[in-house]
């Protein structure tokens, strides 16, 4: 069987970047896995500009921020396997893979998954109506348009405020499709901001709240969409029902961390992130098995998954080196305003740990406060919070000593 | 005059307020200075950075992506479309390359290796 220090699968930008670290902390024996011709994962497709602002101090396009990596990838001359697909993992580090050549089993002495996400897709959504041609997940619409160069319709409606959804909206504009409406069931948008202004006011597209898909019309191709308000229990009101004419219909409603892999080795999954539950290393529940990216938990901006999965990476590289310990460890809580909290669990002996979360609700000005029981460890303020934008709070040496057992992190409007 | 601005310069989008005062432009609520310049440009010339893909003319079915390097005047994106949508590369192609050069004091480069 052949034999690999670490093995990571997905060369997206958590494993480029995973890569790296790894490579960096030592590690020289090192293979990336990708199923597609090319790494880079969905950045490719990515092709408007905003990533690295954080990262790399300057302003990129999808395309370039993962040519960086690869770049940096190539100068340490990792090895990336590509249109290889795995298959399988095992709790013993075994990756099971295909490719043309066959079927390859590799033993790993250290494991990193980052496989990224997938789209929710119709199905997940109960529209009523038939099933015509014409109705994409927004991501599938940015392949067929920024990669393979179609105009996907001549008028759109675009079902979700995600960010993808968002950016497609903009991007169809500017290729010639009409696009009539952006509906988003929830009262706001999931996007961020900036997207909301640059893609649709800028051209003047209308995005409608508390309102969804009712039906979906056609018999070959698209011929329109019914669409309705929603009450507060999201149950359509149907006086508010409106028939629009569109060929084209984009889902961007939500993204969902591919971890069929993760499950096959047994790994613990976080049900509100629906990614593993981690260590302040990203190591999973099973040992030598580390996580990284939208796989552990979806998030907004890349440069975040590249600085993940650099913790991931050199977890990993520390754990081949048989240098990873967690000791005394504690588990954090999603208190009052915060859906979940990540890591699940970290050392108190660490020199610092950041806690990533999200809040509930759109909020203005809030506290965040980070107790130990009743004894108040640290408190932040934040001019607003929303769901859409990841938020991070950093417990340095002197605070974690005072943990026992557990912190709590929960929001204050003030 | 007072005009609401929301700041796209970077992630945060900060809710900014120019007031325009005999053509003295005052911003308020910006966290940085790209704020405030962004502000003002939104009052007299917005400018955008476009984003597109161009074909590759001597391989199959492959595009290559493309920006403009610097801002462009908001009001010309369509124009700008155009000539996009006009023009073929020949691969290969490197990230910077020039594409289609001097067009509204920029150029428009590529944003991906075809080899």
């Amino acid at each position: 069987m052949e034999k690999h220090d670490i093995v990571i699968i997905g060369g997206g930008p958590a494993g480029l970047a995973a890569a790296c670290a790894a490579y960096d902390s030592g590690i020289r024996d090192i293979l990336v896995l990708d199923r597609e011709k090319q790494a880079g994962g969905i950045l490719r497709q990515c092709i408007h500009s905003g990533f690295g602002l954080h990262k790399l101090g300057k302003e990129l396009t999808g395309p370039e921020y993962a040519a960086h990596y690869e770049e940096m990838v190539k100068l340490r001359n990792i090895e990336v396997l590509c249109e290889t697909t795995v298959i399988g993992v095992t709790k013993d580090r075994v990756v099971t893979a295909v490719n043309k050549n066959g079927v390859l089993e590799i033993q790993a002495k250290a494991v990193i998954l980052a496989m990224g996400c997938r789209e929710r897709s119709r199905g997940a959504l109960n529209i009523a109506g038939s099933r015509p041609s014409g109705v994409y997940s927004a991501g599938t619409a940015q392949k067929l348009v920024n990669i393979e160069g179609y105009k996907v319709g001549k008028k759109a409606v675009i079902l979700g405020s995600g960010d993808i959804g968002l950016i497609m909206a903009r991007r169809m504009t500017l290729e010639g499709t009409k696009v009539e409406a952006v509906c988003e069931i929830m009262s706001y948008s999931g996007g961020l901001t900036r997207n909301i202004v640059q893609c649709l006011d800028d051209f003047g597209i209308p995005l409608y709240f508390n309102t969804t898909v009712a039906q979906i019309h056609g018999k070959d191709r698209l011929s329109g969409v019914t669409i309705a308000q929603v009450d507060e229990n999201r149950h359509i009101i149907e006086e508010t029902k409106r028939y629009i004419e569109c060929d084209t219909l984009l889902l961007s409603v939500g993204l969902i961390p591919e971890n069929e892999l993760t499950k096959g080795a047994g790994i613990v999954i976080d049900p509100i992130t629906s990614g593993a539950v981690v260590d302040q290393h990203r190591q999973t529940s099973v040992e030598g098995i580390f996580s990284c990216g939208n796989v552990l938990q979806v998030h907004d901006l890349v440069d975040y998954v590249s600085d993940e999965a650099e913790i991931a990476g050199k977890g990993a590289a520390m754990y081949v080196k048989g240098q990873l310990k967690t000791e005394n460890t504690a588990v954090s809580i999603a208190g009052n305003g915060v859906r979940y909290l990540l890591p699940q669990s970290f050392g108190t002996d660490s020199e610092s740990v950041s806690l990533f979360f999200r809040v509930t609700k759109p909020c203005g000005a809030v506290r965040i406060d980070v107790k130990c029981g009743e004894t108040l460890l640290k408190s932040e303020k934040r001019i607003r919070a929303v769901p859409g934008e990841m938020e991070k709070i950093t417990l340095k040496k002197a605070e974690l000593e005072k943990i026992e057992k557990s912190v709590t992190v929960e929001l204050e409007e003030i | 005059m007072e005009k609401n601005i929301i700041c796209i310069i970077c992630p945060r989008g900060c809710q900014l307020k120019a007031k325009i005062v005999s053509d003295i432009i005052t911003v308020e609520g910006n966290a940085c200075k790209r704020g405030e310049n962004y502000a003002i440009a939104e009052c007299t010339n917005p400018l955008r950075t476009v984003t597109s893909i161009v074909r590759v003319a001597n391989r199959t079915d492959t595009m290559v992506s493309v920006k403009t390097l610097g801002a462009v005047p908001k009001d010309k994106i369509e124009e700008i479309m155009e000539i996009i949508r006009n023009t073929q590369v020949e691969a290969p192609v490197k990230i910077g390359d020039v594409i289609i050069s001097d067009i509204y004091s920029t150029d428009i480069i590529a944003t991906k290796n075809i080899m």
